[in-house]
């Protein structure tokens, strides 16, 4: 077994004295914030935009917290910590959001320093995991591990936290600004729905830079990033984002909260008229005070230490057997887990969205398991996926089926991650203050409807994505099935689109018809399965056979008995 | 309002004269940008110090062009989220080297203070009821940046930056 | 799943409600409650004034919304309506329902949970 310390060897970024006495600091300013709001100094409207920018809303039933998960990967020892914080402080779990974080949701004002305090213990906060900054830099759930990865996300992504941390220009924007990045060819991380997304790239010369798409979003609004630059050298990396925020900051629109996105502003200025703007301020800007240099960047690499990766081969004989054996881990394996991009190893997603679960949801008792599995094959290190799943980046192959033995046991085998089942939710009106109806019930009873794993990898690629409001926490516009709640004069209903796709083919769905109740809409689901698995060729995908044929047969058949 | 600079309270010598009424001659005094667009003639052969005051909405090429007439810019903040004057007030300086007073005038709170002091602003009005104490609390609770900025800060290693202060 | 109306005849009533400052807990204005006379809060709905006329509302509200932020006890202060259906007190909105009683996904929790 592979045991490392925790944060020394494990692909996790250290924090040294300087990290620590910063985070410390941090919780004590917020600490005085809290007092200065219970005794009247600091009015509700004052302290809201504070609280914000250290992750804590005021939901419907109480404050949630919403622990920053630094572009989604974590220790085992800092997993250990969020359990017991949800132990000590909440209801014994924890909900894994989109954004690779973690919230709590029944969490007193009055018990926030004292958590942060905690999470301060094994290097974690709640910085800029809301409010009208930055916020959390989101990537790849396989960065530092896929096959197909050309450049680590995670040193670029590290830079991107710390140089955005309590930015003394950019920390009360017109609006949130997100910024997401991928390494690879492939998309795992949406990129082009982000305010700002990027992929790192090489050059011919093997030198590393960016490719920078800007406005894209969801909410209200959806729009598809637009490429503004195909090459930033990495000396640059930082100056460009200063340029691209220095220009939103003084022009973003600030008269409507709706129209304060950065897209927003891509879009009223036109592509080529904003790519120009951001241009003349980073000529203006370039230069040795925003340079990146490459001591700075080979730093940061080596604090992320890595793996030490043995000498292996692929597909081990003993797993060859044990699938051989055990089909219902042939399947777990064919469903869950992909290549790494050392021989002998794998990357193991741990579906946390059994059937008729509620997605993303993990009890402290789970995540203390999880982190035990962790030490145990995957040196102690732990993602979270935008998809609300946990991921063990660097399993042995030959170490999966005990992996997925202990797992099973404990109900977290579910063999579904890319599947129907795989549902994204955002916590809707269950939770959330802004939500318009529930998003987990339609969950729960989807998954549930679709529970059996032999159908669902008959179906085989199917997202489908609910989101409780406009606002899409739950990323339904870019769902091959999407779902948005509405209100209609008090009642829940439910929009269905279709076509939505996060990936390289970047695509907004198209509203199929008239939104329909809670049960309408798991019958509807039902009904576009039906007919795509009708329809289908040979090795098509659902949202091949969408192209193909087009809506019709789709809309067809749900609106069939209105 | 009160008046903080360096982190603690201290006596205005400026006066902000509202549109319409008389400028003094004799003692430094702020006019609105608009004003200053519209009578900037009358100002001509003035010895008293001027300032000017412009809204959050007034960027800093907008009076470029004229900074060597003021000894002072008050970029009005109309509620404390709406942070385009740090922009303005980092440009104030980084792009147009402006080396004169920069003052934040309207909602801004202790909070933001260590932001102020970083792109560039010299001073800023408090709110009325402001607590002194938070103010000069606010320039030491922090001690570690990871940006560059104006309070020329000494680089710690690599991104981090010691705060002056 | 549907949490089903099936009072629409009853006549419509207004209680005042917000998240308490310190814990965020979801409190309702209690009986009696006036400027002048003191705000006082109650944690369950049950024990909520019920306010069948607009001005009464509207006055009651004032004074939570001045008390609220005056000695800073609560936060999102406002008035939602309800029926009274069989002695059962039902928010018209799906969103009061749950914030009295707690998520309908774990109904083990929240308010409901101490019922």
């Amino acid at each position: 077994m592979n045991h490392i310390a925790p944060g020394r060897n494990a692909g996790v970024y250290s924090y040294d004295d300087i990290d620590r006495r910063f985070v410390a600091e941090r919780v004590e300013q917020f600490r005085a914030q809290v007092e200065r709001r219970l005794s009247g100094e600091l009015t509700e409207e004052e302290f809201k935009p504070l609280r914000l920018m250290n992750g804590l809303y005021l939901q419907l039933h109480a404050y949630m917290l919403r622990v920053a998960v630094p572009y989604g990967v974590l220790t085992s020892h800092q997993l250990r910590k969020l359990a017991g914080i949800g132990r000590k402080y909440d209801k014994g779990y924890g909900h894994f959001t989109t954004r690779q974080n973690l919230q709590f949701n029944w969490i007193k004002l009055e018990d926030t320093p004292a958590i942060l305090n905690e999470l301060a213990e094994v290097d974690m906060h709640a910085l800029q995991t809301s409010g009208n900054c930055v916020r959390n830099v989101t990537t790849d759930q396989f960065v530092g591990a896929a096959r197909d990865e050309v450049v680590d996300g995670r040193v670029y992504a590290e830079i991107l936290r710390q140089w955005t941390t309590l930015h003394p220009e950019f920390t009360y924007l017109p609006r949130k600004f997100k910024i997401a990045i991928m390494g690879s060819d492939a998309d795992r991380a949406a990129i082009r729905v982000h305010d700002v997304g990027v992929f790192a790239k090489r050059n011919e010369r093997g030198e590393v830079g960016f490719t920078f798409y800007v406005g894209g979003g969801l909410g209200r609004s959806p729009f598809v990033g637009k490429l503004i630059r195909d090459w930033v050298p990495e000396e640059d990396f930082v100056a460009y984002l200063e340029a691209i925020l220095r220009v939103y900051n003084q022009y973003g629109r600030r008269d409507n909260i709706y129209k304060a996105r950065i897209k927003i502003l891509v879009h009223e200025l036109g592509q080529e008229k904003f790519t120009q703007e951001v241009e003349e301020e980073f000529a203006r800007l370039r230069g040795p005070k925003y340079r990146l240099a490459p001591e700075i960047v080979d730093e940061i690499r080596r604090r992320f230490g890595g793996p030490a990766f043995e000498t292996l081969t692929d597909e081990p004989e003993s797993l060859q057997a044990a699938k051989a054996a055990n089909p219902d881990f042939a399947r777990w394996v064919a469903v869950n887990v992909v290549a790494h991009k050392v021989p002998g190893y794998a990357a193991a997603t741990i579906s946390l969205k059994p059937a008729g679960g509620i997605p993303g949801d993990a009890t402290s008792e789970q995540m203390e398991l999880v982190a035990d599995l962790a030490d145990a094959h995957s040196f102690g290190e732990l993602r979270v996926s935008h998809a609300q799943n946990l991921v063990l980046a660097h399993v042995r192959q030959d170490a999966l089926f005990t992996l997925w033995t202990a797992l099973e046991a404990n109900g977290l085998g579910t063999p579904n991650a890319g599947l129907i089942g795989d549902i994204i939710a955002c916590p809707g009106l269950d939770y959330c203050a802004l939500a318009n109806a529930r998003s987990i019930p339609l969950a729960q009873a989807i998954s549930a409807r679709f529970a059996d794993p032999a159908r669902q990898q008959t179906i085989g690629e199917l997202g489908i994505k609910i989101s409780g409001c406009i606002n899409a926490c739950g990323h339904h516009h870019v769902g091959a099935i999407g779902i948005l709640g509405v209100d209609k004069k008090g009642e829940e209903f439910y929009q269905i689109t279709v076509g939505g796709d996060p990936t390289l083919t970047t695509a907004i769905g198209d509203i199929l018809g008239p939104a329909v109740t809670a049960d309408e809409t798991v019958d509807a689901i039902e009904a576009i399965v039906e007919v795509y698995l009708s329809n289908r060729h040979d090795g098509e995908r659902f949202l091949d056979t969408l192209k193909r044929v087009g809506h019709g047969p789709f809309k067809e058949r749900v609106y069939a008995a209105h | 309002m009160p008046l903080i600079k360096d982190g603690r309270i201290v006596e205005d010598a400026w006066v902000a004269v509202a549109d319409g009424e008389p400028v003094p001659a004799d003692r430094p005094a702020i006019v609105t940008f608009e004003r200053w667009q519209a009578e900037r003639a009358s100002f001509d052969g003035r010895n008293a110090a001027l300032g000017l005051r412009v809204k959050s909405g007034t960027l800093a090429p907008a009076i470029a062009a004229d900074l060597d007439r003021f000894a002072l810019v008050a970029i009005e903040f109309p509620k404390f989220r709406d942070g385009r004057g740090f922009s303005t007030a980092r440009e104030l300086r980084e792009r147009y080297g402006y080396e004169g007073e920069i003052r934040a005038v309207g909602h801004v709170i202790p909070d933001q203070y260590q932001f102020l002091v970083r792109t560039g602003f010299t001073s800023a009005e408090a709110p009325e009821h402001t607590k002194p104490e938070s103010w000069a609390h606010a320039l030491t609770e922090i001690t570690v940046a990871f940006q560059p900025s104006l309070d020329d800060p000494q680089p710690l290693s690599l991104l981090r930056r010691r705060l002056g202060s | 799943m549907a949490l089903n109306d099936k009072s629409r005849n009853e006549a419509v009533l207004q209680a005042i409600t917000a998240n308490r400052l310190r814990d965020g807990e979801v409190i309702f204005l209690a009986p009696g409650s006036a400027v002048g006379s003191g705000v006082a809060w109650v944690e369950r709905l049950e024990d909520a004034a019920l306010f069948e006329d607009a001005a009464t509302a509207d006055a009651a509200l004032a004074a939570a919304k001045a008390q609220a932020e005056g000695e800073r006890f609560a936060v999102d202060v406002y008035a939602f309506d309800l029926r009274v259906a069989d002695g059962q007190r039902l928010p018209v909105k799906t969103r009061e329902r749950i914030r009295a009683l707690g998520p309908t996904v774990r109904i083990d929790l929240g308010k409901q949970a101490a019922a």
